[in-house]
């Protein structure tokens, strides 16, 4: 099994004990297919148990191990040390407090989805024993892509509107809402549009695109979002030049 | 310490907690629930489920097919009430599930789909592609953020539960944020914490699978059922233990020696079926136990492949095309070309069984309810015994969603009986007894061991000898080697005596509650002289009704190893019979 030595240059921070954040250098020997995940974890073993971080499932679907690696948002479960070269820097998500070292401060994120009504507000309420709602293949891939989030907040990271404004929902929790609005099954979109096709909702996305292009599982966040840009620009013109048309 | 003051208190927001939560606050609206888990609900090992829930719905299959297949699957370990009960109300949790917006895979008319899985005589697993696990946490999470009295509390982590007068009376956490320890005081509380494959260096589990909620319960004199039953799952990558679902070989797949044979028909699992035409309940769809017991003696045989991460065997799955791969087995391709460097499109897999769950756990009764009134378990924390001696894929989804929202009506029908308001003394005293615990851990120095060497040692002894074979002799040799881990557990040392997000005093707990499960495991599986389901003992090959057709009962004490009891396994119709999984079997 090959190996190679390889520097991290790791965020510390500890706010009992720091003043400000700091950089520290460590030098470990690793396997060559290790992820950037594996070689913290031997750093935390056999050199620093203090280094503080989250990580749980090593298959990049539990979402816990998000971090800048040499400035990009990643999960480290999925970055492979054979992919960088030389110093490999290891930082916090950006746009989030840190709590401490690599461990971030998700509250602002929680509370978001928790706002855009991501549960089915059922179009046509159904009682469990009348069985289940008929779906095709082709309605489930209306919005399949959408249920992939694993919640990393990775495209939080690197969304340039959010590190700028932080009250704007944000990519994963807007494309969460598209989700159900796009769901046959679903009746609740007037109720999520007033949350999300707000100025601090769809609007306030300049369309970058960065978080799809750093989203791991290949969501989509900005056509979700102009999605729901289009869909509410028609809301507007059916209400205001098309009042008979309103239900 | 601060309280906070709830009805009914879960620990572990995965799949039973969160499911158990909705019940509770569809019930009962005005019912203070506490869902209180040491990672946001998000995170939780549920997440990790790949190939689906079983729950019949076909017009071919039945209840009491479901019923026969699980009981003959658990080698008639299972408490055949509990089995009734899981059969019964898996449908209807099913389509709640679907209700809520779970997307599962659907036929072309709209309805759900089903796919084979191993052990099951049926089609009856429902799944959403490769991702079942995933969705169904997910839309669970989504689900009960409708709920304002569902009060989360994420990234506590609960170190004991509060007992007054017999009955439980709450839980005290760590807030891991501040580092500050807060009481739960809750008329009832649930565990739902998860399993302990961490116990074992090659799990598929996630860091967080440390057996937490077991150790609460069984530290508080509730027995821990079953423990040595412990699944390998046959297909992990050997690299890094991650699982490829058993729908690769529901869909097709088919596994394969270094020369090229379909081994699983020289053990009892043939004649060899169609390539791309599986037959249920057989061959690659024979059950989990009997397919990793099949590579271990082939591995004896010197007929496996080898890697530089130990012998493997092959899973091919090209014959099923590249459509059929990325519609239904996405995952699966993605972890294999990362993880492997292997396409399945074009390539075998490598893979190798694997540790993945635990049969065993809290010893609850079919209402989920404990020996300690007022606190209930569920999920793979829980032994309810619908496992019996191995599971049958695809029903520990279905455990966990019928099971959680029983244990939800169980904890509502107890408080509704009327239950005495606790003594403040008592839980303070509880309080305080554990916060002067983790104050003498905090502030140990001097005890000269360490995190990382104890739990090394622990999960290569738990490999060593308490694998997919065992002998007495190993067994012995774990039990002492615990005991003495255990013992040593007391002289170790942090590194880190700070408050925030301490991670080094999170795994020195999670460490405490891996040893107790382990030894539970050992001391079990010694005690156990016989082989059966996936506890196989190279020492008593045969299965003795006579003697072990009961479950075990692992009651701790103290910094004494378990005492191992028994208990007669419920048997209402099936009696105990032969396992075929021969093609001949129908």
């Amino acid at each position: 099994m090959g190996e190679r030595r390889v520097e991290l240059e790791v965020l510390r921070f500890n706010p009992e004990t720091d003043s400000e954040p700091r950089f520290q250098r460590f030098s470990v020997d690793c396997p060559e297919e290790w992820v950037v995940l594996d070689a913290l974890n031997h750093v935390k073993e056999t050199v620093d148990p203090t280094l503080s971080y989250r990580w749980s499932c090593h298959m990049a679907v539990c979402g816990s191990c998000g971090m800048m690696i040499d400035g990009e948002p990643k999960l480290a479960c999925k970055s492979f040390l054979r992919d960088y070269a030389g110093v490999i820097r290891v930082e916090p998500l950006r746009h989030f407090p840190i709590q401490r070292d690599l461990v971030t401060v998700a509250d602002d994120f929680v509370a978001k989805l928790a706002r855009v009504k991501p549960y089915l507000i059922p179009k046509e309420p159904k009682a469990v024993e009348a069985g289940e709602y008929l779906q095709t293949p082709a309605q489930l891939k209306r919005y399949k892509q959408f249920t992939l989030c694993i919640n990393c907040m990775l495209c939080y990271a690197s969304c340039p509107e959010y590190g700028l404004i932080p009250d704007y929902i944000g990519p994963a929790a807007l494309a969460l809402a598209h989700r159900y609005n796009q769901d046959s099954r679903d009746g609740g979109r007037t109720e999520r549009q007033e949350e999300i096709a707000s100025k601090a909702g769809v609007w306030e996305c300049s369309f970058v695109g960065a978080c799809s292009e750093v989203c791991p599982e290949h969501v989509d966040p900005a056509a979700a979002i102009q999605q729901v840009k289009i869909q509410s620009t028609l809301d507007w013109y059916k209400e205001h030049l098309m009042p008979w048309l309103k239900k | 310490m601060e309280s906070i003051q709830t009805d009914v208190a879960i620990v572990g927001a995965g799949g039973a907690g969160l499911r158990a939560a909705i019940a509770l606050a569809q019930a009962d609206p005005g019912l203070r629930i506490a869902l209180i888990s040491k990672v946001y609900p998000m995170r939780s090992h549920t997440c990790a489920a790949e190939g689906g829930a079983a729950g019949v719905i076909k017009s071919d299959d039945s209840l009491e097919h479901h019923f026969n297949d699980t009981v003959g699957g658990g080698d008639w370990l299972c408490d055949q009430d509990a089995v009734d009960y899981l059969v019964q109300e898996a449908p209807k949790e099913l389509i709640q599930l679907e209700h809520w917006g779970c997307p599962w895979s659907r036929e072309p008319n709209g309805s759900v789909a089903v796919r084979p899985f191993g052990g099951m005589k049926k089609q009856r697993t429902w799944f959403a592609a490769d991702k079942s696990g995933f969705h169904i946490l997910h839309t669970l999470f989504q689900t009960s953020l409708q709920f304002p009295s569902i009060q989360r509390f994420d990234e506590f982590y609960v170190t004991d539960l509060l007992v007054d007068e017999g009955r439980c009376a709450g839980v005290v956490a760590i807030e891991m944020r501040s580092g500050q320890m807060r009481a739960f005081h809750a008329r009832a509380v649930i565990v739902a914490g998860g399993g302990a494959g961490r116990i074992f260096p090659f799990t598929t589990n996630g860091a967080i699978k440390t057996g937490d909620g077991m150790a609460l319960a069984y530290r508080a004199g509730v027995a821990l059922k079953d423990m040595e039953f412990v699944q390998y799952h046959p297909t992990g990558l050997p690299s890094t233990g991650t699982l490829l679902t058993e729908a690769c070989r529901g869909e097709g797949g088919v596994l394969l020696n270094k020369n090229g044979r379909r081994f699983l028909q020289d053990y009892g699992m043939g004649p060899e079926t169609p390539l791309g035409k599986p037959v249920l309940k057989t061959m690659e769809l024979g059950p989990r136990d009997r397919v990793s017991q099949a590579f271990w003696q082939e591995q004896k045989k010197g007929n496996m492949v080898p890697t530089q991460w130990g012998d493997a065997m092959l899973l091919d799955m090209r014959h099923l095309g590249e459509k059929k791969i990325n519609e239904r087995l996405p995952l699966v391709r993605d972890m294999s070309i990362s993880y492997m460097g292997v396409d399945p499109v074009t390539d075998p897999v490598p893979v190798r069984p694997v540790v993945h769950y635990m049969m065993g756990g809290i010893d609850t009764d079919i209402r989920t309810a404990t020996r300690l009134p007022g606190l209930y378990a569920a999920g793979e924390c829980a032994c309810i015994s619908i496992n019996g001696a191995n599971r049958l894929g695809s029903n520990s989804l279905t455990e966990l969603l019928v099971y959680g929202r029983r244990a939800a009506l169980s904890a509502i029908e107890y408080l509704q009986g009327g239950v005495p308001a606790a003594g403040a003394s008592a839980l303070a005293a509880g309080s305080t007894a554990a916060q002067a615990r983790l104050r003498e851990l905090m502030q140990r120095s001097g005890g000269g061991e360490t995190l990382a060497g104890l739990r090394k040692e622990m999960m290569q002894t738990m490999e060593q000898h308490a694998g997919i074979y065992r002998t007495g002799e190993g067994l012995a040799q774990a039990c002492e080697t615990l005991a003495e881990l255990r013992r040593r557990y007391q002289r170790i040392e942090l590194h880190d005596k700070t408050n925030v997000y301490n991670t080094d005093l999170l795994q020195a707990l999670e460490l405490g509650s891996m040893l107790d499960c382990a030894e539970a495991v050992t001391q079990s599986a010694l005690a156990r002289r016989e082989s059966r389901g996936a506890h196989q003992r190279l020492d008593y090959i045969e299965r003795d009704d006579a003697n072990f057709l009961r479950h075990s009962l692992a009651e701790f004490r103290g910094s004494e190893p378990p005492r191992i009891g028994y208990r007669d396994v419920v048997i209402t119709r099936s009696q105990p019979g032969v396992r075929d999984y021969s093609g001949g079997h129908e």
